[in-house]
């Protein structure tokens, strides 16, 4: 089974990268921009059948190391 | 007294808090991330460096080495604890430190001298200096910026868990201060026990008056004398 995930900071924390990209489009005359928040992809590829038990594992996965849930949310898609 | 310090792959601070240690008469051993046993230790040091070249988050994949299982059980019998840059990355990612470093304010890395002030000096890291004493340490860091949630915050300022806070020369704590955008300028942090010690500024480079000047040495003296 394939998932991807995307980590992002979260809404009330300051991502300064995300700030810059967003300052740098605006110059570039792009005006109808609103906001930019940066993140991390990831794609994960799992031997796992069990559809419900793959979830769970990637769901562990999130939590103990790909985001840091102090700072970060994930969200989990099926490819 | 004796001391471990903890190496990473990429670890670059590791010699340097050695040689403070050994010139403190600290009896220190080396040992390697993926040990599964420690030495007889007084004091485990994680050393600043850049372990896994900072993957994932500074501090993430060190956070889950084979030996850190070893480091939480000495930590919760009491033994001390001094992470020192990514060695304070590392444990807060491991747990053993509440909050996170963020990337600095103005996503630059910063390698300079800063003034920090002793914020609590009834602890067995900091006695012999004097409470609000000003230090001068340099820090080198990309991830300085610290930041947790409010109820962490408001129980660091409570129980007097705030180590270090940047200032300046004339010990001003505010924003023109604050190099890297830590949420009320903090620079270092304590456990609840105080016997884990995470901080972004270098004392281990501020040892010898030739090189530098001698305002972190009363950290390890403390610290052998405790």
């Amino acid at each position: 089974m394939k998932y991807s995930i995307t980590v992002t900071l979260k809404k009330d924390v300051l991502d300064p990268q995300g700030k810059v990209v967003e300052n740098t489009l605006k110059n570039m005359g792009l005006n109808s921009l609103k906001s930019v928040r940066q993140g991390k992809y990831f794609e994960i590829e799992v031997e796992e059948k069990n559809e419900e038990v793959a979830d769970k594992e990637v769901t562990q996965m999130c939590e103990k190391l790909l985001a840091n849930l102090i700072i970060e949310d994930y969200k989990i898609n099926k490819l | 007294m004796n001391s471990s310090v903890i190496v990473f792959p990429g670890s670059n601070c590791d010699r340097d808090i050695a040689v403070a240690l050994e010139k403190m008469q600290f009896k220190n051993k080396m040992v390697w991330h993926k040990d599964t046993t420690l030495p007889k230790s007084d004091l485990i040091v994680i050393p600043g460096g850049f372990s896994y070249g900072d993957y994932l988050r500074s501090g993430a994949i060190a956070g889950k080495s084979l030996i850190v299982s070893e480091i939480i059980k000495a930590a919760n019998s009491g033994c001390l604890i001094l992470g020192i840059c990514n060695g304070f990355q590392i444990l807060t990612e491991t747990g053993l430190l509440k909050g996170t470093l963020l990337r600095n304010k103005n996503l630059k890395f910063i390698n300079k001298d800063v003034n920090i002030k002793v914020m609590n000096n009834e602890t067995k890291f900091t006695s012999k200096y004097n409470l609000n004493q000003i230090l001068k340490i340099n820090i080198a860091h990309n991830e300085g910026n610290y930041f947790t949630k409010k109820s962490h915050l408001e129980e660091l300022k409570k129980e007097g868990l705030i180590a270090f806070k940047y200032c300046d020369e004339k010990g001003a704590v505010n924003d023109r201060s604050n190099p890297n955008g830590a949420l009320e300028n903090i620079a270092g942090i304590f456990n609840a026990k105080k016997n884990i010690l995470g901080m972004m500024p270098h004392p281990e480079r501020m040892v010898d008056e030739m090189i530098s000047n001698t305002d972190g040495v009363n950290l390890f003296s403390s610290l052998i004398n405790k």
